[in-house]
């Protein structure tokens, strides 16, 4: 390598706990999560934007890891497919739906589908079908086929109704608000 | 080395004006990362290497909506999302939101930006229709306190090219509300939902106080290098809004745009969209603009 590698030391909380490593700059965000820290669920499929796959929440809103800077989301907080898991080891309501209602099949596009229905339930606690096709739009699956995953979606929507809906928001962050 | 895009300087700036002092040291080697859902495809693939990148997101005061009576200035931090969910700005240009709900896909939203969407001018970009149908502007400023307001019919010279120099930074667009009563629509074809689009318009009907047409324009994406804007007028003048023919102002589109083949439309059926989708939209404006009470 002779062109010259700038490193910069990325400071983030990921699934509440604080991480920091030093990097290239122009390391991937999805990259950091795997490889830097070992948070190998956060899948990669594309690496330009298209499949969902690496969909992380940022600051709690879903987004796309393979098209941020690691160095551009310092100092921000990251919730991965790692993160909705609760403290005590038991699913999240959302991971519990997929499982219940056969919403996966490979897996490997189910960490994007996850993060963005579990953001997606936050904002719109009883979504409508044509809500819930629309907010998982933008994830691809070339397995399942997409009715097992919306109704994966509507029955996490009734799992997250029977708990406290304001628990079950701040769950999905990490953050604890 | 587990890394995707070529390698570069990166630049962190935390004011505008250090980002001025950035661009203006860097000059055509730089380039500016906002919400990078247009420019990390492009360097994930390879297809540019500027050898800096200024990353705008820590200038908070970019990050700025403000709708007022006249219209929407958008500043460059401001993203989709936000755009997209704002109250004010859905009072003055319920287009705005429209639009924007067809840029891509919900997740990408929460990251892109209007401003960065005009300047990466990519012709099937529903906001450089919008932004040109209206006559909006971009503000650009330069290091040394040098700034020039460029009209979008101006500022969009080709395919993913816009009048953005070397060490400009694009900090604003405005979005102009038209004058009288106009009804504002926009339509467009894409394969799936969120795709880029085949053909796509945006339109505006001015009406009368008799409800008859009084003007019709048009601002098409997804048709040629730029976005393209006609005037439908002559199809519909004096129409009675409950009497139109719409499909004339489509007709009349269809002679004036020349249509190109691609990948995934012929130039023949990419006319036909613009027919289409033209008599559709123009006749959603004009019901709207019905509901308009003239200033």
């Amino acid at each position: 390598m002779t062109e010259y590698e700038q490193r910069s030391e990325v400071s983030l909380i990921v699934n509440g706990a604080a991480r920091r490593a030093t990097v290239p700059v122009r390391r991937l965000l999805s990259d950091f999560l795997r490889h830097d820290l070992g948070l190998t669920g956060t899948h990669v499929g594309c690496e330009h934007g298209v499949c969902g796959c690496c969909t992380v929440l940022l600051d709690g809103a879903p987004v796309r890891s393979c098209l941020l800077l690691a160095v551009t989301v310092a100092g921000h907080e990251v919730t991965t497919v790692e993160g909705l898991t609760r403290p005590d080891g038991s699913m999240h309501p959302v991971q519990q739906a997929f499982v219940e209602c056969h919403g996966l099949q490979c897996g490997f596009c189910t960490p994007g589908f996850l993060t963005t229905t579990a953001a997606f339930l936050a904002q719109r606690p009883d979504p409508d079908e044509k809500e819930i096709v629309e907010a998982i739009s933008g994830n691809l699956c070339r397995c399942t086929g997409y009715q097992n995953i919306v109704a994966s979606v509507r029955r996490a929507a009734e799992l997250l109704a029977e708990q406290d809906p304001v628990a079950a928001g701040a769950a999905v962050d990490g953050s604890g608000r | 080395m587990r890394v995707k895009p070529p390698p570069f300087r990166y630049h962190a700036p935390h004011s505008v004006d250090e980002a001025l002092a950035v661009l203006a040291e860097v000059g055509a080697d730089g380039k500016v990362l906002a919400g990078g859902q247009s420019l990390l495809p492009i360097l994930n693939m390879r297809l540019a290497a500027p050898k800096h990148l200024v990353d705008i997101n820590r200038l908070a005061e970019l990050d700025y909506l403000a709708a007022d009576p006249g219209g929407v200035r958008v500043g460059a931090l401001a993203r989709h999302a936000r755009v997209e969910r704002d109250k004010d700005t859905f009072g003055v240009l319920p287009l705005l939101h429209e639009a924007l709900r067809l840029v891509a896909h919900p997740v990408i939203r929460n990251r892109g930006t209007v401003v960065g969407s005009l300047v990466h001018a990519d012709p099937a970009g529903e906001l450089t229709a919008v932004l040109a149908l209206l006559g909006g502007s971009v503000v650009l400023r330069r290091y040394g306190g040098t700034e020039r307001t460029v009209p979008a019919a101006d500022f969009f010279l080709g395919p993913l090219e816009s009048d953005i120099r070397p060490g400009e930074l694009a900090t604003e667009a405005y979005f102009p509300l038209p004058a009288g009563r106009t009804g504002l629509a926009i339509k467009e074809l894409a394969r799936r939902h969120g795709d880029y689009a085949m053909c796509g318009v945006a339109i505006a009907v001015t009406l009368t106080d008799a409800h008859e047409v009084e003007a019709v324009r048009a601002g098409y994406f997804a048709v040629g290098a730029t976005p393209v804007v006609l005037d439908l007028t002559e199809a519909l003048a004096g129409s009675a809004v409950d009497k139109a023919d719409w499909p004339a102002a489509g007709r009349l589109a269809t002679e004036q745009i020349r249509t190109e083949d691609d990948l995934h439309a012929t130039a023949e059926y990419r006319g036909h969209l613009v027919g289409v989708l033209t008599a559709r939209a123009v006749r959603i404006a004009a019901r709207r603009a019905r509901g308009v009470q003239a200033a």
